[in-house]
């Protein structure tokens, strides 16, 4: 039996558990023994002028080795032209992703001569010990000309005041249609409602962090990060050196979420540092530092418009996006891009229309958090059906059924531009619906309705379709070898930071070649061993990575089946693999049989070895539907969840153990953001939610145990049937926790709140329902 | 100050600032790096450690207020011949931990829950870890593995 599929617990956890990790400040190699640290001075202040910087006190204080601000960086290359792409109107945003639009909003390494966030590096102190830094960094003065801040949607809109004066504008791109005036024609009901998508913080439980040396004409990074390959060609870019004269390694990395992505200029700062002063460097940053400093994500105005039948046939649907990207379109002028992409959902409905402006504001930059664009969406078309549903009186996981897209259509193109593969949306449906026991769920609404029970029960449903490996055409690496004791040594470029891909890969040698799991070492996230990869992200990495470990197997196989043939005599035809057992022997001759030691020894200078990197077509298309149930006090406003079942399809299930943590991780930061989590700014653009103590970071004790729910659709483009599960979570649980604690007050006439649905939100909600605001 | 304390059965004396955490303490001069710092406000439970058998943040004590005590640290959990606690048993066979960063805390944090209330609900043991973060597992597996640790059950 193939151990693909079952449950596996993971080869990564005895190490993690006994002895802890090693992340980049655990890291004790000889480079690093003497290694001084890094401080970064930050702005303080939203949007100012800087008129001065004065580091003598800080030069004078114990321990510090430099302090450097832009006047040092004269070593390295000019930013690129500008080539008059990305600014005002008609930048798609699309084609620049991942990368910063560049051009007049180019982002400085540090600070020049203006600030545009708090937490935008403006000075490095460098110490030789920990504490130093930060006595050092609050001895540098630096002289601000404030400048009018420019917080939210309108302020950016209004353009009054310029982020960047070259660009004329606070619009980074400007992408779709304007809306039709006959679009709606045809509706009976039409809803229109402007809702936010709250700014969030990605948390991952490791801050971002960087070590670097430099060294007979080498630069090594360790950096945390998502990709390590894409972070070396960045960092050659940024510096101005040969990619063959970098290395980057991502040692254990302590949670990503998106945030990881690559490397953000505080980690290029640390190596450009390390050769400009020579010294072996290291920064971590502290969780404050984290929140204001680490890319933020989400950040969506949406103006979802909706219409139909009476009967509940949805035929129109726009969105409208105004992203705010922050102070420096990074990934944040693409996200939008994927909302789009996905905006009409799991949904067949015949007319759709969306735009998008991105915006830019002074705050932390946006970039990619788990969903990436694609919760976005899901949020948006979710809101509209209850919106729908409500108006048209009939139960919302009705309309869902009515509009979802049937079985017999795939592969399936949307209105809005995306192919779906494969899917069985009204199928999740119906399995989630029976497996809450929906039925008896609004009966118990009802009883509760009906005694005006001060704690009133909610019902939320959302159906999603996601798209994974979205950039499936940049592929992945792997190269696997078989040594001659018997082992095997994986090279992947994937890069795992949490996801079990040690486990995964080798458990995908395993099924290929009989070579026992424990048997087979993982390598990832070392650009000398693996210099060319894609990295984690966009819940890619089995569908690419894991295909590409899979298909050296299956090479690696066939190189063996050669050897083996030779051996034993036979030809290749007669040949087999006892996967089993890891032997191979002539078909009908089980006993005469060689091991893959025997056979590896036996196969020359060469050895056993394939390298993959495998590319595919198109991305696939998960889907599922996810119910909430809450329980609102109707008196104070607090929303208590009760239940969270899912039906979350990706496909073929590799490894149900992963595929299960991936769900739940998923989950949580999806209910996360539907009831508690924001990352909020005052006026002046001051972070409000800059500390643990102030950013409500979900706990254990405000979610409930999860109820997951088994579909597997296959997958039919790539040998696995395997589609990405790693955001599914929060596509599908922000959506139905949301949608179920408006249910739980809809009958006192609430029909909408936006995120995070806090107490505050709800008691208000409430009030200005029975008051007929 | 010198500071001389007992950490997983060894002892460390060094001599540092005043103001050095315990957490720094032990990373910088005890050299064990398992203990995490994931936050500046006490808030998130990574560097969880027993001080004298009961649970400490020790980003919130002073490397001098451990003096002369007894630190346990996730490295010194398992059993002399490497048999892992059954916390730790737990934590695998659940599937409680994906990065592994807020890990060493978490497990320290229940091997404490577990010492104070052998046999807790789901409940007790979602408000007694409210204080350790996990940005991962969405902490279902996490209570299922202390749940787990508590019965005695055998691994699933």
């Amino acid at each position: 039996m193939s151990i693909l599929g079952t449950r596996v617990v993971r080869t990564e956890d005895p190490r993690l558990l006994t002895a802890g990790g090693t992340y980049v400040d655990d890291l004790r190699v000889p480079e690093l023994t003497q290694a001084a640290r890094v401080t970064f001075v930050r702005s303080p202040i939203a949007h100012a002028l800087i008129t001065g910087i004065d580091a003598a006190a800080a030069r004078e204080a114990p321990g510090v080795l430099a302090v450097l601000t832009a006047n040092d960086l004269d070593d390295l290359p000019p930013p690129p032209p500008d080539d008059g792409g990305g600014g005002g109107d008609g930048g798609d945003g699309g084609e620049a992703a991942p990368l910063p639009l560049g051009g007049p909003w180019t982002e400085p390494l540090l600070a020049v001569d203006r600030v545009r966030f708090v937490g935008e590096p403006v000075a490095m102190v460098i110490t030789t010990e920990h504490y130093q830094g930060e006595d050092a960094a609050e001895l540098v003065s630096v002289d601000y000309e404030p400048l009018p801040p420019v917080i939210g949607a309108d302020a950016a809109l209004a353009g009054e005041s310029l982020l960047f004066p070259a660009a004329g504008t606070n619009v980074a791109v400007t992408f779709g249609a304007p809306a039709d005036a006959t679009t709606f024609d045809g509706c009976e009901v039409v809803v229109e409602r402007t809702i936010e998508n709250q700014r969030l913080a990605p948390v991952p439980m490791e801050g971002r962090a960087a070590a670097a040396v430099w060294a007979a004409g080498k630069l090594t990074v360790w950096v945390s990060t998502q990709n390590a390959q894409i972070s070396r060609f960045v960092l050659a870019g940024a510096l101005g050196l040969d990619p063959d004269s970098i290395r980057v390694v991502a040692p254990d990395v302590g949670g990503g979420f998106g945030a990881k992505i690559g490397l953000d200029r505080d980690a290029l700062l640390v190596a450009w540092a390390a050769k400009h002063t020579g010294r072996a460097l290291r920064w971590a940053e502290t969780r404050s530092e984290n929140l204001l400093g680490m890319t933020h994500g989400r950040a969506q105005r949406q103006v979802i418009k909706i219409g139909g039948t009476l009967d509940g046939r949805i035929l129109a649907y726009r969105l409208e996006i105004v992203q705010d990207t922050g102070a420096y379109p990074r990934m944040g002028g693409f996200l939008p891009f994927l909302t789009s992409l996905m905006a009409t959902g799991p949904y067949d409905i015949g007319t759709a229309e969306t735009a998008y402006r991105v915006i830019v504001t002074n705050t932390t930059p946006i970039s990619a958090y788990r969903g990436a664009g694609r919760p976005e969406a899901t949020a948006a078309v979710e809101r509209a059906v209850d919106l729908f549903a409500v108006e048209i009186g009939m139960d919302p996981a009705d309309v869902r059924r009515i509009n979802l897209v049937p079985p017999d259509k795939f592969p399936f193109n949307s209105p809005c531009g995306a192919v779906y593969d494969t899917g069985a949306y009204s199928a999740a449906l119906d399995k989630v619906l029976a497996g809450a026991g929906y039925q008896e769920l609004r009966a118990e609404q009802a009883r509760r309705r009906e005694r005006g029970d001060v704690r009133q029960l909610g019902i939320g449903v959302a159906s999603y379709v996601e798209i994974t490996a979205a950039d499936a055409a940049g592929g992945e690496t792997a190269r696997l070898v078989v040594h001659d004791d018997g082992t095997a040594t994986v090279y992947t470029g994937s890069s795992a930071h949490g996801q079990g891909h040690h486990t995964a890969w080798a458990m995908l040698v395993q099924a290929e070649l009989g070579i026992d799991m424990d048997k087979v070492t993982v390598v990832h996230g070392d650009t000398d061993l693996i210099p060319l990869g894609v990295g984690t992200y966009a819940s890619r990495s089995l569908q690419l990575g894991g295909v590409a470990v899979q298909k050296a197997a299956v090479d690696v196989r066939e190189q063996a089946r050669r050897v083996a043939a030779d051996m034993l005599e036979a030809s290749e035809s007669d040949l087999e693999l006892d996967v089993d057992r890891g032997l191979w022997h002539v078909r009908g001759d089980p006993e005469a049989s060689r091991t893959w030691a025997q056979v590896a020894g036996h196969a020359g200078e060469d050895g056993l070895a394939a390298s993959v990197n495998y590319t595919e077509g198109q991305p696939t298309f998960p889907f599922g539907t996810h119910l909430a149930v809450a329980e609102v006090d109707t008196e104070t406003g607090k929303a208590t969840m009760l239940r969270h079942v899912t039906v979350d399809d990706a496909g073929t299930v590799l490894s149900p153990l992963l595929a299960e943590g991936q769900r739940h991780g998923g989950i949580a930061q999806g209910v996360a953001q539907a009831l508690l989590e924001e990352m909020r700014y005052d006026a002046a653009g001051n972070p409000v939610t800059g500390t643990l103590v102030d950013y409500a970071i979900i706990t254990a004790a405000e979610l409930p145990s999860f109820e997951l729910l088994a579909s597997e659709t296959p997958a039919t483009i790539n040998p696995l049937g395997a589609k990405g599960i790693g955001e599914a979570g929060t596509i599908g649980a922000t959506p139905a926790t949301q949608n179920a604690v408006i249910d739980a007050v809809s009958h006192l006439g609430v029909r909408h709140i936006d995120m995070p649905v806090t107490p505050e939100r709800v008691w208000t909600a409430i009030s200005d329902a029975r008051e007929g605001r | 100050m010198k500071v001389t304390l007992t950490a997983n059965g060894s002892e460390v004396a060094a001599e540092v600032e005043d103001r050095t955490l315990l957490v720094h303490f032990l990373r910088d001069a005890a050299g064990l790096t398992a203990t995490n710092v994931g936050c500046d406000t006490s808030s998130c439970g990574a560097c969880t450690v027993l001080l004298d058998g009961r649970s400490v943040k020790s980003c919130t004590v002073l490397a001098a207020q451990a003096d002369g005590g007894e630190i346990t640290t996730v490295e010194g959990l398992a059993a002399p011949d490497g048999e892992m606690h059954p916390v730790q048993t737990a934590f695998r066979a659940e599937h409680a931990l994906q990065c592994g960063f807020c890990t060493p805390g978490m497990v320290m944090a229940v091997v404490s829950l577990l010492a104070e209330n052998p046999d807790p609900t789901e409940d007790d043991v979602r408000t007694a870890l409210e204080g350790n973060l996990c940005r991962c597992t969405g902490y279902h597996n996490i209570v299922r593995a202390v749940l787990a640790a508590a019965s005695g059950r055998r691994p699933s």
